[in-house]
């Protein structure tokens, strides 16, 4: 009997495993767009939470001999670097306000959709043939409605209020989250690991929770990262068709909105809110991008040993 | 075949079904629909006419009954400002907003295909990174900003196109080109991912073992097998599209059924926003059962 | 003129992966000759399918580097030429069949079409193309070749789709037939039909026909020379005789001992109380009778192989034995308790007395959790078993009994070999102390010397533990000497059973002695006296 069998060399074994987190911090300071992405998501994120508080009183404080005051001049002080909208407010304050609400809805759709979607989606991953039927069907129905109309005419009719905003857009998002853990889970409860779990006597609750949901996860979190841009855009147009956020609330879809009677005259009103949305979606779409390889044990080295095919890539070449 | 057709309708129709109820419920129990039809400066008398003439006294039941009928029968009354029946105004949007899309996805499907292909066939080149991060900031830009930002350079400061209407060839320039972009930054990314793995697939190694070609091996052994996740991701373009042209139309005043929608919305003319609602999601419907074929037809192993 | 068909000189080959360089093969020589067959042996890992893609320039470079070498054919060196020279080379002069043939025909063209293309891409006309293409199906041995041409690769069985590339890869004459592991996934009785296919093409037209295989009875029934290759490098050389029964090289040695089937059979067993009965247990899934009426008795300690081809029931046996599956029809009785009308309370107390081992560990062993985590998992369910603190010295325990070390419980499955990971596997079913393991397909993923280890490991379990064992395999050598009883189904139905000495020995069945007669004896002799009492047989 050979006990001698040794781990093969190209998979070295660290004795100490790192924490995940730091494994994750380190993966993505391999993957430069990502670490700028993920650093100027932070950014958005504590402007969401604290800009309200700190800038607040700044981004309503109207300042009629500023109106509309061009960008980069900074004799107003630094607030005023982007420039003013049309009742002399300065924009860079209005701008990190407007992140709080942006990213509510946002955030309140994603999760909201996430959980009934990923729920449902188990549900009808794991369940019978007519449980999984009548839950498909309903998403169904929900999938061929056109998303943004059926936002217009719910939101025509509702009041147009942040929660009623979350509820559509979230609504409209279920489907995403439910095919994609019916997928999966279709997919992983016919794996052998799953068989062996049953086998040693494993109970439903504990394949769900120790087995599927472990390797659907990462599935979902890609997704909601890439949804979160989308429903973002969705807010936005919908902000910017006059039906979304209500002023004096604002968000950066209305920002764009309130700016382009002043087009011609002040491009910078509308131009900087917009940048706002385009940089924070195209973020949140790399980190994405970066996400589907970090989370995926099979292509996890893809990231980790990233300096070293550099390396080799480099004397082959040469 | 002929099964897939009647499952796909008879889902369709029960989408269509769940659609009409939800109208009728939400415009009827949220409040007194004569708000939502008559302007808001309606008089008292006004109303009470309207409420009368239209029956929003009967029983909610007869009203239900009364609402399916007409809906089955596509009448949705008229059009409160136009004075027509409002599927007339309907139809007639729809057919600027059809040719608009139809338009934008035929260029969208053949420049997503060759700029993904290309990329695919020489990953993590020069052009691959190009194009990849090109097809990122498509994807992750507003239309509607992309839109305003558009007027102001090439309508506004350079002079070259007009800013609305649909007069000539440079009217459709900037709204096909707004349009454009999300999809195709979109299309691109799911047809490069496709393709590599098609590329290095089993099957093209057989090809390149028998001898043949390398352009017959890119267009015709990969090729149609990638195409099959990029036709699912098409479909839902196209739709998004029938939808999304609501803020381009309304942006640069194209005659379409989305801007034709929130006009409506903003004069509170309901049976033409109803009548748009069906007509878009008959469309919508339409669609989906044309990608089903088409994946039918590219894919023998389907069989439905 | 050159002295060979083809010749591979000094060839090396390197491949720049994440991990770093390796080289796939170092300084491989090898030549071919017209109407011979040369094989090419070894197991997963040793390279030997790298000078293949070499000469039909299938490697891509990057990530592949060509080091060394060169390879002639006719006066040229095919490593020098252009790719497009190569590609007139290429199903022209040289061909090549795959394993997997499913995934080597494009699923969305017909066959028809598929056959067709490579005459067509070396400038034959399309009539012609099709004329040939029909009788290349027919000859193959497709039944009703004009309507086999219009359908897709999907619709054929395995041993077909093979037939179809053997068809493809033979459209214009080529020269030469590289044929990489072609009978690899396919059934016994089908892979002795390709092989004979293979060999009587080669006699019609004088092909040189290199073989690249893991199996030393596929050498024995078809190669007249072979090169052995370990580790990228060639240990061995010589023909088939010669190195079968006079190894020079240690790795060859330990392969051939390695081959099963040559050991002493076991007997009896049948003393100790009946553990598990079967009785006429069914199974159907809607139209199709996957199982029907089979019925067994395996008592304590007892050993039980159960063989068949695929499609034969015999993995749905033992999933429905184990309520994997729901049964349709029968009883299971398991120390006399019927299972398939038992409380699931009940059931759930007896599922830690019979454990499953998977045929591939990659996919029965979740990639997320690590070993400890995979293994304790049994005393999470079972929560009586095994009070919690005792958990970490217990996994340590059952690692060093399968042969792991104490310290792997800290590591992933993707960090070990399939054989180890296959030893994680028999820790965990170890680790509820079962008196029943069934083995689905358990060893037959792994290359065989492996698979030697890991049988001889299920051995001294069954002798230290009194473990009985329900031993599911396609492949009957691998239970000649492990199984006390063997049973042989097929299309769901039991054929034969009796003692292992009794199915080998003397098996009543014809369908039995088809099975042992297409299985491959490692020793060429024994096969050539085989071929030629099956060609009296046909005379």
């Amino acid at each position: 009997m050979a006990m001698s069998e040794t781990l093969p060399t190209s998979e070295p074994v660290k004795t100490s495993e790192p924490g995940a987190v730091m494994r994750l911090a380190k993966m993505l300071t391999r993957d430069r767009f990502a670490l700028v992405a993920a650093i100027f998501l932070v950014i958005v994120v504590l402007c969401a939470l604290f800009g309200p508080a700190l800038l607040g009183d700044a981004a309503t404080a109207q300042n009629l001999r500023g109106r509309n005051a061009p960008p980069f001049a900074f004799e107003r002080g630094w607030l005023f670097v982007l420039g003013a909208d049309a009742l002399g407010r300065p924009l860079l304050a209005r701008i990190v306000v407007a992140a709080q609400n942006t990213m509510m809805v946002a955030a309140g759709a994603v999760v909201f959709s996430m959980t009934v979607g990923a729920t449902l989606g188990l549900i009808a991953g794991y369940a019978g043939k007519t449980i999984s039927q009548v839950i498909m069907r309903l998403a169904d129905v929900i999938m061929s409605f056109p998303s943004l109309l059926l936002a217009v005419i719910v939101l025509y009719i509702l009041p147009p209020s942040v929660t009623n905003l979350i509820i559509v857009l979230a609504i409209t998002r279920i489907p995403v989250y439910l095919r994609t853990t019916r997928a999966e889970v279709l997919e992983i409860r016919e794996r052998m690991f799953v068989q062996a779990a049953k086998v040693m006597g494993a109970s439903h609750l504990r394949i769900i929770f120790r087995h599927i949901l472990p390797v659907v996860a990462p599935t979902l979190i890609t997704i909601a990262t890439l949804d979160f841009a989308f429903v973002m855009l969705a807010e936005s147009s919908l902000s910017f068709l006059g039906i979304g956020i209500q002023p004096p609330d604002i968000t950066w879809g209305l920002m764009v909105s309130q700016g382009r009677p002043y087009l011609t005259s002040a491009w910078w009103l509308a131009f900087w809110p917009g940048l706002a949305i385009i940089l924070t979606t195209l973020s949140l779409n790399l980190l994405s991008n970066w996400m589907r390889i970090a989370l995926d044990p099979m292509q996890r080295w893809r990231l980790e040993g990233r300096t070293k095919s550099d390396k080799a890539g480099e004397t082959s070449n040469g | 075949m002929i099964q897939l057709i009647r499952q796909r309708t008879l889902a369709s129709f029960l989408s269509l079904v769940g659609l009409i109820v939800l109208v009728f419920f939400l415009s009827r129990l949220t409040g007194d629909p004569t708000n939502l039809f008559l302007p808001i400066d309606a008089t008292q008398e006004m109303k009470d006419q309207f409420r009368a003439l239209h029956g929003y006294d009967d029983p909610i039941l007869e009203q239900f009954g009364r609402y399916v009928w007409d809906v089955l029968h596509l009448d949705f009354g008229d059009s409160v400002r136009r004075a027509r029946p409002a599927i007339g105004v309907v139809l007639e949007a729809f057919t600027w907003t059809l040719r608009l899309a139809l338009i934008t996805m035929t260029l969208v499907t053949i420049s997503a295909i060759i700029v993904g292909s290309l990329a695919a066939f020489r990953a993590g080149g020069f052009f691959d990174r190009f194009a990849s991060l090109l097809s990122l900031i498509g994807a992750s830009a507003p239309d509607f900003w992309i839109a305003i930002v558009a007027i102001v350079i090439f309508a506004v400061t350079l002079g070259w196109v007009p800013t609305s209407g649909t007069g000539s060839v440079w009217h459709w320039i900037l709204p096909v080109g707004v349009l454009f972009i999300r999809p195709f930054g979109l299309i691109v990314q799911v047809v490069r991912g496709s393709m590599i793995t098609a590329l290095s697939s089993a099957y093209v190694k057989t090809a390149r073992a028998k001898g043949v070609k390398n352009t017959p091996i890119i267009f015709v052994h990969t090729l149609r097998n990638a195409m099959l996740p990029v036709i699912t991701v098409m479909g839902d373009q196209a739709a998004a599209l029938l939808n999304g042209a609501v803020i381009v139309e309304t942006i640069f005043g194209f005659p379409g059924v989305g801007k034709l929608m929130i006009d409506s919305i903003l004069q509170r003319d309901f049976n033409v926003v109803l009548a748009a609602i069906m007509v878009t999601a008959i469309a919508i419907f339409i669609m989906n059962l044309l990608i089903d074929m088409a994946y039918a037809a590219l894919d023998p192993r389907i069989r439905y | 003129m050159a002295d060979h068909l083809l010749e591979v000189r000094d060839l090396s080959v390197r491949f720049h992966t994440a991990a770093g360089a390796v080289d796939a093969v170092k300084n491989v020589s090898w030549h071919l000759d017209k109407g011979e067959t040369l094989a090419i042996l070894g197991e997963s890992g040793s390279g030997k399918s790298v000078s293949a893609s070499a000469i039909m320039n299938l490697i891509d470079i990057p990530p592949g580097e060509i080091v060394s070498g060169s390879i002639l054919f006719e006066d040229r060196d095919l490593l020098a030429i252009s790719a497009e020279e190569h590609r007139k080379l290429n199903g022209k002069r040289i061909s090549m069949i795959f394993q997997d043939p499913l995934s080597h025909l494009n699923p969305v063209y017909r066959v028809g079409w598929q056959i067709m293309e490579t005459m067509t891409a070396h400038g034959r006309s399309r009539d012609e193309a099709r004329k040939r293409a029909r009788e290349l199906v027919a000859r193959v041995g497709i039944p009703d070749p004009d309507a086999a041409l219009e359908k897709y690769p999907h619709q054929f069985s395995g041993g077909q789709r093979q037939r179809l590339m053997i068809a493809m890869a033979l459209a214009l004459k080529p020269d030469i037939l590289i044929a990489d592991e072609p009978t690899t996934a396919l059934d016994v009785t089908v892979q002795a039909e390709v092989l004979a296919l293979l060999k009587e093409l080669q006699a019609e037209t004088g092909m040189g026909l290199l073989l690249i295989t893991h199996d030393l009875g596929v050498v024995a029934e078809i190669a007249d020379r072979v090169v052995v290759m370990n580790a990228g490098e060639i240990v061995e050389e010589g023909t088939a005789h010669e190195v079968y029964h006079n190894p020079q090289h240690a790795y060859t040695r330990k392969l051939i001992a390695a081959a099963p089937g040559k050991g002493d059979m076991r007997s009896g067993g049948s003393e100790r109380p009946v553990l598990l009965e079967a009785r006429n247990v069914s199974k159907t899934y809607g139209d199709f009778t996957a199982l029907e009426n089979a019925s067994f008795k395996l008592h304590a300690g007892q050993t039980i192989a159960v063989v068949g081809e695929s499609g034969s029931g015999k993995s749905t046996l033992a999933r429905t034995i184990l309520q994997l599956e729901a049964p349709t029809g029968g009883e299971a009785f398991w120390k006399g308790r019927n299972l398939f009308d038992m409380p699931s309370k009940e059931l759930f107390g007896l599922r830690r007395q019979m454990q499953m081992v998977f045929q591939d560990p990659t996919q029965s062993l979740n990639p997320r959790m690590s070993v400890f985590e995979l293994i304790s998992e049994a005393w999470a369910i079972h929560r009586d078993l095994l009070p919690k603190p005792r958990w970490k010295e217990r996994v340590e325990e059952l690692l060093v009994q399968v042969g792991l070390r104490p310290e792997h419980a800290k590591r992933y499955p993707h960090q070990f070999s399939g054989g180890q990971r296959q030893r994680i596997a028999i820790a965990r079913a170890l680790a509820l102390e079962p008196e029943l393991i069934v083995c689905d397909e358990a060893v037959s993923a792994l290359d065989v010397s492996i698979q030697a280890q890991v049988i001889a490991l299920l051995g001294r379990l069954r002798d230290e533990l009194g473990i009985a064992f329900l031993f599911i395999a396609h492949d009957l050598p691998v239970v000649r000497d492990f199984a006390d009883d063997v049973i042989v189904m097929q299309r769901g139905h039991i054929v034969e059973s009796g003692t292992a000495e009794q199915i080998f020995n003397r098996p009543r069945e014809a369908y039995t002695q088809a099975l042992l007669a297409a299985g491959l004896d490692p020793d060429p002799d024994v096969q050539a006296e085989r071929r030629r009492q099956r060609l009296q047989a046909a005379v």
